[in-house]
């Protein structure tokens, strides 16, 4: 537990370190679990911002009311992809360049745990039962299905080069992942990991968002320019959403990060090198606004009551707030380089 | 190291479990595909990858075959394949001469059925064999040759050009040099051909761009005291005034002592110092550090131009085949070349911008990243240099100036 984030582990030290930890864990996450519990009595969450900046390995804590940075601290290397535990008493970050996954108390943001030999995780998703980590694995080209409690890769899942976003679906039966290098979305089911379907997208898929019904798959393809819609029922691609803010053009739209309201009526997308976000009608598939943000936008989050939109850019090493009801960034913060994920705790 | 064998084997055991267990529905998966094979040719005794060393074996150019960058995209291909029903596969060609590299092109076109073969070779090569193979279902790549009379005269309709010709990396380093306002530049020229032609390709560059040729000095490898004016740096850079040196040396021997031995203190381009090219190993945007350190992982060196102009050949033919709707292991030869050459083509080549090629000389558009030995300082097309149409097009013959007649 206390060896520094960025050493290799012996088989030795592995084993000793997961011996010791199903003795010590039990009481770590009792007394997260206590501590949390507290605060969550007192006021939902802690509205705390974490945002993970992948080039300076560290992580920027922001109070979520006064958009004031309270500190930063590092983690493991190349950290990404961050998710809630189930009961969003934890965090997990994912490090690429650690082949790790960092998990913190979203609390305090203190380190508690750590989950090796993960190999080279870009980014995942956890599984509605907060049981699995579906990871994307970079250097093997698989998805692998990570036992939590066992630490143990359960299910490995070969696709295409450089997988990249990872999105379970409610019932947790279904993962999605997307082939960066192959332009492919993979289909898997969770229950025996064998892929259903093979779809081909446009060029450089990244992230997913779901409509709320789960009828539609929307797909961030970055240099496309473009996100697609795929109809979960038949695999297919059914409709395109294109972005072009004024003065900008068309290979400079490298959409990235996507997300849907839960009243499932707007998108919102953030168009990296366009330096935008786009808000979408997501039943007309129409864009309705463009708002600008910092340079290279890709990482997006929004606030429990969906009235902030928090936007990480990954050029110019801030994040930007947005007011959802005026489409106006309220505040731009200076965080780590290159912002990648954002998690906000107030709920 | 011993732990990750083992929750690999232990994790490869659970999958082989699950595939004993769930063998029925992996046969779906599992489906018979047709193989497709992409050949690479290349001559033995290439005089490109046999320059001589410099002194002490000292190694001052990287004389690797770009075939590891086609491998590395070859396997990268295996999942796309399984969607499009192709077992894709990469066969290496060699030859000592022309004809037997003919000869070997036609085995592979008669005997296994390949259509797209990427050539490693000189210009003079390349264009014999695409005169050889005109009118018939094939198509080359040229992955080596940056000759701009490869993308002019000399142009061809079954040839297509990913590497970036002289032009495209001249006038990304010019554009560069306008941006940092070094508008005077001494221009050093060494004694061989290629010298001359990396020489005239920069001058055309400047020309372009508005660059002044403060001088143009002709240097010789050697320290025979009777050429001291041709073979001392501070002798062949004082006497005139510059904003910086450009180098033109193809091999390398004499330019890596220009930097710092200049009679002014000014910066070194072109062969040395600050070099346009296609790829470099430094480069950590769009997804470059995983293409890297792929290679690095796989080839245990670092990945070059040619190397990258090989990958995207492979990734350009695989993307033009998935394209042009290759399903369950049918292919088409003609619908897959037209896609290839078409505008709706969006190749990735990790540079940040969508590439295809140009209709009128088959060159691939790309950026031109800009480096130092361990930096990538810009990549071009730089901001602020316009074209009405593309921004890549500002690099290379662009359709106006364009001497190909495509045949």
């Amino acid at each position: 537990m206390n060896q520094p984030l960025t050493q290799r582990t012996t088989l030795g030290t592995f084993l000793a370190a997961i011996a010791s930890l199903s003795r010590v864990a039990p009481l770590i996450f009792g007394a997260v679990a206590i501590t949390a519990s507290m605060s969550a009595d007192a006021i939902a969450g802690s509205d705390l911002v974490y945002i993970s900046n992948e080039k300076s390995s560290n992580i920027t804590v922001v109070d979520g009311n006064t958009f004031e940075v309270l500190r930063a601290f590092d983690t493991c290397r190349r950290p990404r992809g961050m998710h809630f535990s189930l009961d969003r008493k934890l965090f997990y970050v994912g490090c690429a360049d650690d082949s790790q996954i960092a998990v913190y108390a979203t609390a305090t943001g203190n380190l508690v745990d750590r989950i090796l030999n993960v190999e080279e995780p870009e980014t995942f998703d956890l599984s509605p039962d907060g049981k699995t980590l579906y990871v994307s694995n970079e250097e093997d080209a698989t998805a692998s299905f990570v036992d939590i409690k066992t630490r143990k890769v359960v299910a490995e899942v070969e696709i295409g080069e450089e997988p990249e976003g990872v999105l379970v679906t409610k019932d947790g039966s279904t993962i999605y992942v997307a082939s960066e290098a192959n332009n492919m979305v993979h289909v898997i089911n969770t229950k025996n990991a064998e892929v259903v379907a093979d779809i081909l997208v446009d060029v450089r898929p990244r992230r997913f968002a779901l409509s709320i019904d789960e009828k539609e798959l929307w797909v961030s393809a970055e240099l496309a320019g473009v996100v697609d819609i795929i109809d979960t029922a038949t695999n297919k691609i059914i409709g395109d959403v294109y972005f072009l803010p004024k003065g900008f053009r068309k290979e400079q739209v490298t959409p990235v990060d996507l997300l849907i309201t839960r009243d499932g009526k707007t998108a919102y997308v953030a168009l990296g090198r366009a330096n935008h976000v786009a808000v979408v009608d997501v039943a007309s598939r129409k864009v309705t606004d463009y708002i600008l943000v910092g340079k290279r936008a890709w990482g997006l989050a929004l606030s429990a009551d969906e009235k902030r939109l928090w936007v990480a850019n990954g050029l110019s090493d801030d994040v930007s707030i947005i007011d959802t009801a005026s489409l106006k960034v309220i505040k731009s913060i200076a965080v780590g380089k290159v912002p990648y994920g954002i998690l906000i705790d107030d709920q | 190291m011993i732990n990750k064998a083992e929750v690999l084997a232990r994790s490869l055991l659970s999958v082989l479990l699950l595939f004993v267990a769930l063998l029925p529905a992996r046969v779906a998966l599992s489906a018979e595909k047709t193989p497709f094979t992409i050949a690479y040719l290349q001559l033995s005794g290439d005089p490109r990858y046999e320059a001589p060393r410099a002194y002490a074996g000292i190694e001052v150019r990287s004389r690797h075959r770009p075939f590891d960058g086609a491998a590395i995209a070859v396997r990268g291909s295996r999942i796309i394949g399984r969607a499009l029903g192709l077992k894709f596969s990469l066969q290496r060609a060699t030859a000592e001469t022309t004809d037997g590299l003919m000869s070997e092109l036609n085995r592979l076109n008669n005997e296994e059925n390949v259509k797209f073969f990427l050539v490693d070779a000189s210009a003079d090569v390349l264009t014999t064999l695409s005169k050889h193979v005109r009118g018939r279902d094939i198509l080359l790549f040229n992955v080596s040759a940056p000759d701009d009379v490869l993308r002019s005269d000399a142009c061809a309709a079954n040839v297509m050009h990913t590497v970036p010709s002289r032009a495209m990396r001249n006038d990304a380093l010019a554009q560069f040099m306008i941006a940092r306002r070094w508008k005077h530049v001494l221009v050093l020229k060494g004694e061989f051909p290629e010298d001359t032609a990396i020489a005239e390709a920069f001058l055309a560059s400047a020309r372009k761009y508005g660059l002044s040729i403060s001088e143009v000095r002709d240097f010789v490898l050697g320290s025979d005291p009777r050429q001291r004016h041709k073979n001392n740096i501070a002798l062949l850079t004082s006497g005139v005034d510059y904003d910086a040196v450009f180098v033109a040396d193809s091999l390398g021997q004499v330019g890596r002592y220009v930097a710092y031995q200049t009679a002014l203190p000014r910066p070194v381009v072109g062969s040395e110092g600050l070099i346009a090219e296609a790829w470099h190993w430094t480069w950590e945007r769009h997804g470059a550090p995983q293409l890297n350190q792929r290679f690095e992982r796989k080839i245990n060196r670092h990945m070059g131009s040619k190397d990258w102009a090989a990958w995207v050949a492979v990734k350009a033919i695989v993307e033009a085949l998935a394209r042009s709707g290759a399903r369950s292991g049918k292919t088409d030869f003609k619908s897959v070349s037209a896609y290839l050459k078409s505008p709706k083509m969006v190749l990735d080549g990790y540079k940040g911008l969508p590439m295809s090629f140009r209709s009128w000389d088959n060159q691939l558009r790309q950026p031109i990243l800009i480096h130092t030995h361990n930096a990538v300082i810009g990549r071009a097309p730089l901001d602020g240099f316009l074209h009405q149409k593309q921004y890549m097009d500002t690099l290379g013959y662009d359709a106006p100036e364009n001497r190909c007649r495509i045949r």
